[in-house]
């Protein structure tokens, strides 16, 4: 029989029971509808997150102090702090492939300045950690190299700093304290908002290096170091830069383990995109759930609709219709329907998806790929849960079938 | 003449539980070509058996059936389907036509599921079928729009439409008022003074009276097989 011939017959069959038709279709609509929409909030949040990491700098290296080991037990990173300000110089007068280089000595305080108090964390750093980080002042100036030099006694505040201790005016020029030395605010920093992960990014003060190592924190040990490789591409190569710079500097022996850690930005959006990536599988998966449910749903009215039309399958196969015209026709009304449902199903996934994204503010992304692979999964459904009814119908014998009531 | 069907020794033996029905008992059947034959008995005397077997609509239990020369009583199905589509119209008591379904696309059906020659335009061969029964004019009917008769007469344009050799009607008038059989008989003549084969099984004696050859069964067996010329048997 042919193929329009065959639409024809799946298409009248089909709206002789509308309602019975649109209800069964409506397992696929949700179905394939469910997919679509949780694919495309998890690809928005995976956007979200890789937009996030690439705001920090996406061509950012940082070095960590390593871990250190005692008769096979490890002691945990930073157990083993080997990073001084002296590694930072020598980056800078020897890596080739990055542009800044910049220390970070963490150090938590409390910060008593205008008429509150706020504890916080005190990132030491150099002035090219704007650049690194690309994170600049809104207000004020930030602190220079002299300062760094001099070990200033200055303070640039966070955004959330900021409106804790000056909340409604321009804390550049204050007075803060923080252990009992007086420091100045020189600037405010532009907001950044939540990190991936949650914590406060404006929540915090900085301060030049050497003010916050050999004021604040004691000692000779940095926190973390950081650089911007040339580029993202350069990332990699850099990364092998710094580590051949920094074992020569720590007198490693070759075969002798780091102790510190390299790693770059692209590793961290590598890693977090994986993380998202994976999310967005298992909220698909988890929809895919109920597009299995709605093809069960199509066989279980397949089957009643092969009962219910014996008699029709009868005649076919006494005028001469073959057991594979009857299987073809059925499969034929099986998949029209669950194509149908994952048409319909595809436009209000769009349609959920621009609300989601217009109105509520969400990010959701709706990928081809995956609206195409739902509407061959939506037709795949209508093949497996389709074949075993029109199978049924097929292997009728027509005398059985015609004397059918 | 040549033989349109030779059948020899069919039984027919349905397994109802425990109990063996012989619905058939060796019946020999020799049809020529042109011939107009009714085959009458009881309910339960094989009739409809025996039409169902010719009509390549179930298989015979044992024996040699034998349609246009050819054996087919070891078809595979699909074989057998295409035997249904091809060579035999078969008429039913309650006229199986689909419902809500017009009349041109009822008897357009078999032409849709013919595999052996390219149909060109099925849908004028529908209409020509129809033309050819007296319903020219009610082509874009439904079944339920129709009456009795005129039901029974899309079902022979249905059965005539692939041009077979031979048609069987299963009481074709059982479920008509005598005006309406007259003219479904009436038809049955037409066609067969065309020169198509035509078997019968019927009750009714009048209608049997119409045929030119009467076979009477009983028990699963031809116990009469007479020739008939206008009324008077020979």
């Amino acid at each position: 029989m042919r193929l329009r011939n065959l639409l024809k017959i799946a298409i009248k069959s089909l709206t002789r029971n509308r309602m019975r038709s649109l209800l069964t279709s409506l397992g696929v609509i949700i179905g394939v509808g469910a997919v679509i929409v949780m694919v495309a909030i998890g690809q928005g949040a995976q956007a979200d997150i890789e937009a996030q990491i690439t705001s920090l700098g996406a061509n950012m290296v940082m070095i960590f102090p390593g871990s250190s080991w005692s008769r096979g037990v490890s002691h945990g990173a930073g157990s083993q702090n080997r990073l001084t300000l002296d590694d930072a110089d020598a980056i800078r007068e020897r890596a080739t492939l990055v542009t800044a280089v910049s220390t970070e000595v963490r150090v938590n305080a409390q910060i008593i300045g205008g008429d509150s108090n706020w504890n916080t964390s005190i990132q030491g750093v150099d002035p090219e950690y704007q650049e690194i980080r690309d994170w600049y002042t809104v207000s004020g100036e930030f602190f220079t190299e002299r300062d760094v030099r001099a070990k200033a006694k200055v303070a640039v505040l966070g955004k959330t700093v900021a409106d804790n201790l000056f909340p409604g005016s321009d804390p550049v020029g204050e007075r803060i304290r923080i252990r009992n030395t007086p420091f100045k605010v020189v600037g405010v920093l532009e907001a950044k908002g939540q990190s991936a992960y949650g914590s406060d990014r404006d929540d915090v003060v900085m301060m030049p290096s050497t003010t916050a190592l050999y004021r604040l924190a004691g000692g000779r040990y940095i926190s973390r170091i950081f650089a911007s490789a040339v580029s993202i591409e350069a990332s990699e190569a850099a990364e092998e830069e710094l580590t051949a710079i920094l074992r020569e500097e720590h007198n490693l022996e070759p075969g002798e383990e780091d102790d510190f850690r390299v790693r770059s930005q692209a590793e961290f959006l590598e890693t977090a995109t994986e993380t998202s990536r994976v999310m967005t599988l298992l909220l698909g998966a988890v929809a895919a759930v109920s597009l299995v449910v709605g093809g069960i749903g199509i066989m279980n009215i397949m089957l009643v609709s092969v009962t219910e039309r014996t008699r029709e399958i009868g005649i076919r196969l006494a005028v001469g219709a073959r057991g594979s015209d009857v299987l073809v026709q059925f499969l034929t009304e099986a998949i029209v329907l669950a194509l149908v449902g994952g048409t319909v199903g595809i436009l209000l996934a769009v349609g959920v998806s621009v609300f989601l994204d217009r109105v509520i503010g969400m990010t959701a992304i709706i990928s081809p790929v995956i609206v195409a692979l739902a509407f061959c999964f939506s037709g795949a459904v209508g093949v497996f849960f389709g074949y075993y009814p029109a199978r049924k119908a097929a292997r009728l014998n027509p005398i059985d079938a015609l004397r059918y009531e | 003449m040549s033989a349109v069907i030779e059948a020899s020794g069919i039984s027919k033996i349905y397994q109802m539980g425990e109990v063996e029905v012989h619905a058939l008992r060796g019946v020999d059947l020799t049809v020529e070509d042109g011939e107009f034959i009714s085959i009458m008995g009881a309910s339960g005397s094989g009739k409809s058996t025996l039409m169902n077997v010719l009509g390549c609509l179930d298989h015979p239990t044992s024996g040699e059936y034998l349609l246009n020369g050819r054996d087919v009583s070891e078809l595979n199905p699909n074989e057998f389907a295409e035997v249904r589509n091809t060579r035999i119209g078969f008429v039913f008591q309650v006229f199986n036509l689909l419902p809500r379904t017009t009349a041109l696309d009822n008897v357009e059906l078999p032409l849709l599921y013919d595999r052996t020659r390219r149909i060109k335009d099925p849908r004028a061969e529908a209409v020509a079928a129809l033309e050819r029964v007296g319903l020219a004019d009610r082509i874009t009917h439904e079944p339920n729009q129709l009456s009795g008769g005129e039901r029974q007469r899309v079902a022979i344009a249905r059965a005539l439409v692939n041009r077979p050799s031979i048609i069987l009607a299963d009481e074709p008038t059982g479920n008509l008022d005598s005006v309406m059989s007259l003219e479904i008989m009436e038809l049955f003549g037409e066609l067969n003074a065309q020169g198509i084969t035509i078997i019968i099984v019927t009750h009714e004696h009048d209608i049997a009276e119409a045929t030119g050859r009467i076979i009477e069964m009983k028990d699963g067996a031809i116990i009469r097989d007479v020739v008939n010329v206008g009324g008077q048997i020979e």
